[in-house]
């Protein structure tokens, strides 16, 4: 290794990382290093405090995804108190990870995602993001923007506010939903369902001009991991973990989410914050960590299910496996998957409240402290999430555990930017277009690293070349 | 039926009005319609002033005193919103806020609490001094209640509506200055108190999310202070008031 390109921070993504490609000798990429360089520190100070308050504590992790963590802590609070939510409460509930969903998905494609796909890597910086596509696609812009706001207006009418929303707690949901939220939410799915089927036509019409990026961005054969349920449907709130392999074929089915620590380890590094979790039965104590390698988010979820439960939807889906050969391998194909979510959710929703029951008053159950440990999990946007508690007998915290859907594509990640290098890196020159594709590639994943920061077009970036005797040789600095 | 006490002229703000001999400059604004700040004084309960909020200036030597511990006077010219007075109350409010842990947006009283509506009120847009961020430990062994030690203001409220009006006397404070801390049952659990009674006075009266119902998640806290006043009019005049007149 003689040479080290430095890519620090990536962005539009949701955090800050740094990127480190190391070049060889002859200038051909070695090796590389994706890094998360802060810290947050949720799963100590929550130590202390009661598990109620739980749900609006590690809310605050994220402001894009807070729906999923609520969820996730709201459920490790269910099984603190060993209650059965109301139905109706579960039917709010994944109502509002729904439009968690939609909202989530809608900023990664349209805000963050497509200006690198219709304007192209070739593009200038200035253009190349939201404002850029206003002035392109000004339609799709806009509809963007506004299934978005959709999505967030689901989570306030259900839940209290469009972030960190008080209305998710343990036992079930705050407050039951009025008439009006209804029929408000039954007018808007229309816009927002033909915006998701016009998002994923367009698409599907651009993926010829993607051949190299689909084979280039992360195109490896690994484990996906997702809940699952006995029906085959897509899953994203309840039932068990399922993890498949690249070809498809289930390799741990039906594990009750209490047992997650059987299955998945977390291996901490020394030159980042978030761990990189594996899928344990396959690494052996001597092992690289990577031969665990799983993804999770919408790609690992469509590999997952056998339907999406949804006609548009699962017409999609048929034609999603067909373009990837059966189950998707490649992490260019996150955002197809992502607009097949999208078009699910307006199709769920729409089921959910079609049936009068969503109006019924009975939405939460009350209960003191049960049991002592629990585990909540749901599926956030970019995969699965996990709330691991362990209270005292007044339901004081005394042990967090949270992993992250980022977390666990950590590892793919890593290769993703490994073979992204290795397709566009060439010796010490890294022009624009290169290092928007190596951060494309993470963009991909829509990685939430930390909370709620994320660029809006250029934000200064850093690239550092050092030689083999760690001096630097180049420093090129945008922004 | 009280006997009528004698009438004085006061003047707040330069606007005069008629004081009642022996009845506090607090009770007298608010029996006027005019609004003085407090936190710690609660109608039906014994003054304690010693939060501070509710100073005003007394006109001889622009003397500060506590409204709700100065008594009215004849020609007593008051004043309540000076310069020095808003300054001086956001003062305390900042101390307030750094000396705990008063973090809104994951409090259970968020939106129901008096010390955030003062805070509100008086403009309170940051704190300059060191937040102290005390490590305090949560007391969750009652089976209704919570007291989480890192929102308390140390108001007294809860003390002496559990001595006065309840007659319990659960609470109290120990130590003095920074290290003062409320307590229950001689420093013992709340819940291994054999002298509380569970009546959730202490909790209806508290200003912050500090005492707050078990399983209360963000925001549900929702305190009741104007209980005491009507239990305070039922015991001394043998009435109830309405508690939908009751302010």
């Amino acid at each position: 290794m003689s040479n080290t390109v430095v890519i620090d921070p990536v962005t539009r993504i949701e955090g800050h990382a740094k990127i480190a490609i190391a070049l060889d000798e002859a200038g051909q990429v070695d090796t590389v290093r994706f890094s998360v360089t802060e810290f947050r520190g949720f799963e100590e100070f929550c130590k202390g405090r009661p598990v109620w308050e739980m749900p609006s504590l590690t809310a605050r992790t994220c402001g894009i995804c807070p729906v999923s963590h609520l969820l996730a802590s709201a459920k490790a609070g269910d099984a603190i108190m060993g209650v059965r939510i109301p139905s109706t409460g579960v039917k709010l509930r994944r109502l509002v990870n729904l439009g968690q969903i939609i909202q989530s998905h809608a900023l990664s494609f349209f805000h963050l995602s497509s200006p690198d796909l219709l304007l192209g890597w070739d593009a200038d910086p200035a253009v190349r993001n939201v404002f850029g596509l206003m002035g392109a696609e000004p339609e799709l812009a806009r509809r963007g923007i506004r299934l978005r706001g959709f999505g967030q207006s689901v989570i306030e009418a259900i839940a209290g506010r469009k972030v960190h929303s008080p209305g998710i707690v343990p036992g079930g949901i705050a407050d039951p939903m009025t008439p009006e939220a209804r029929e408000w939410m039954l007018s808007g799915l229309v816009e927002a369902q033909q915006t998701a089927e016009q998002a994923l036509e367009l698409f599907v019409s651009m993926l010829g001009k993607f051949e190299r990026e689909a084979r280039a961005f992360g195109e490896f054969p690994s484990l996906h991991l997702g809940l699952a349920n006995d029906a085959g449907t897509w899953e994203n709130y309840d039932g068990h973990l399922r993890f498949v392999d690249a070809e498809g074929s289930v390799v741990a089915d039906n594990i009750d989410v209490g047992d997650y620590r059987d299955y998945i380890g977390e291996a901490p590094r020394h030159d980042s914050y978030l761990k990189s979790p594996y899928f344990k039965p396959l690494v052996a104590d001597s092992d690289d960590v990577f031969k665990g390698v799983y993804r999770v988010g919408p790609l690992a979820r469509l590999n997952v299910c056998k339907t999406m439960g949804a006609p548009l939807a699962d017409e999609a889906l048929q034609a999603y496996r067909e373009t990837a050969g059966g189950t998707a391998n490649s992490s260019f194909f996150y955002h197809y998957a992502r607009l097949i979510e999208i078009l699910a959710c307006t199709e769920l929703a729409r089921e959910l409240l079609s049936d009068d029951s969503i109006l019924d008053p009975m939405v939460r159950a009350t209960a003191g402290i049960n049991h002592r440990r629990a585990v909540g999990v749901s599926e956030a946007p970019r995969g699965t999430l996990f709330h691991e508690y362990q209270v005292d007998v007044n339901g004081l915290l005394e042990n967090v555990n949270m992993i992250i859907a980022t977390g666990q594509n950590n590892l793919a990640m890593n290769e993703t930017v490994l073979q992204i290098a290795r397709e566009w890196v060439d010796g010490h020159d890294i022009p624009e277009p290169v290092l928007n594709r190596v951060e494309a590639g993470i963009r991909a994943f829509d990685p939430c690293l930390s909370c709620s920061t994320h660029a809006i077009g250029k934000m200064p970036m850093e690239v550092t070349l050092f030689d083999h005797e760690g001096t630097t040789v180049n420093e090129v600095r945008r922004g | 039926m009280r006997e009528r006490q004698p009438a004085v002229n006061v003047s707040f703000d330069g606007v005069e009005y008629e004081g009642l001999l022996g009845e506090s400059v607090l009770e007298c604004a608010r029996r006027n319609g005019v609004a003085i700040p407090s936190l710690c004084f609660l109608e039906g309960l014994t003054v304690w002033g010693g939060c501070r909020i509710c100073v005003v200036e007394v006109a001889e030597g622009h003397r500060l005193r506590p409204a709700c511990a100065t008594q009215v006077a004849a020609d007593m010219e008051i004043k309540i919103e000076t310069p020095r007075l808003r300054a001086y109350r956001k003062s305390v409010l900042e101390l307030l806020f750094a000396e705990g842990n008063h973090v809104c947006a994951v409090c259970v009283s968020n939106g129901n609490c008096e010390l955030q509506d003062m805070a509100v009120h008086c403009g309170m847009d940051h704190v300059r001094y060191d937040y102290q961020s005390p490590a305090r430990e949560v007391d969750a062994s009652h089976p209704k209640y919570v007291f989480d030690p890192n929102r308390c203001i140390l108001c007294t409220r809860c003390v002496r509506v559990c001595d006065e009006i309840e007659g319990a006397h659960v609470w109290d404070i120990r130590h003095r200055g920074q290290q003062a801390e409320l307590i229950t049952e001689m420093n013992k659990p709340w819940g291994e108190s054999l002298s509380c009674t569970w009546c959730g006075k202490c909790v209806a009266v508290c200003p912050t999310g500090s005492l707050a119902y078990q399983g209360s998640a963000i925001g549900e806290m929702e305190h009741d202070p104007v209980m005491i006043k009507r239990l305070a009019v039922a015991r001394n005049r043998g009435e109830w008031l309405d508690p939908k007149g009751v302010s």
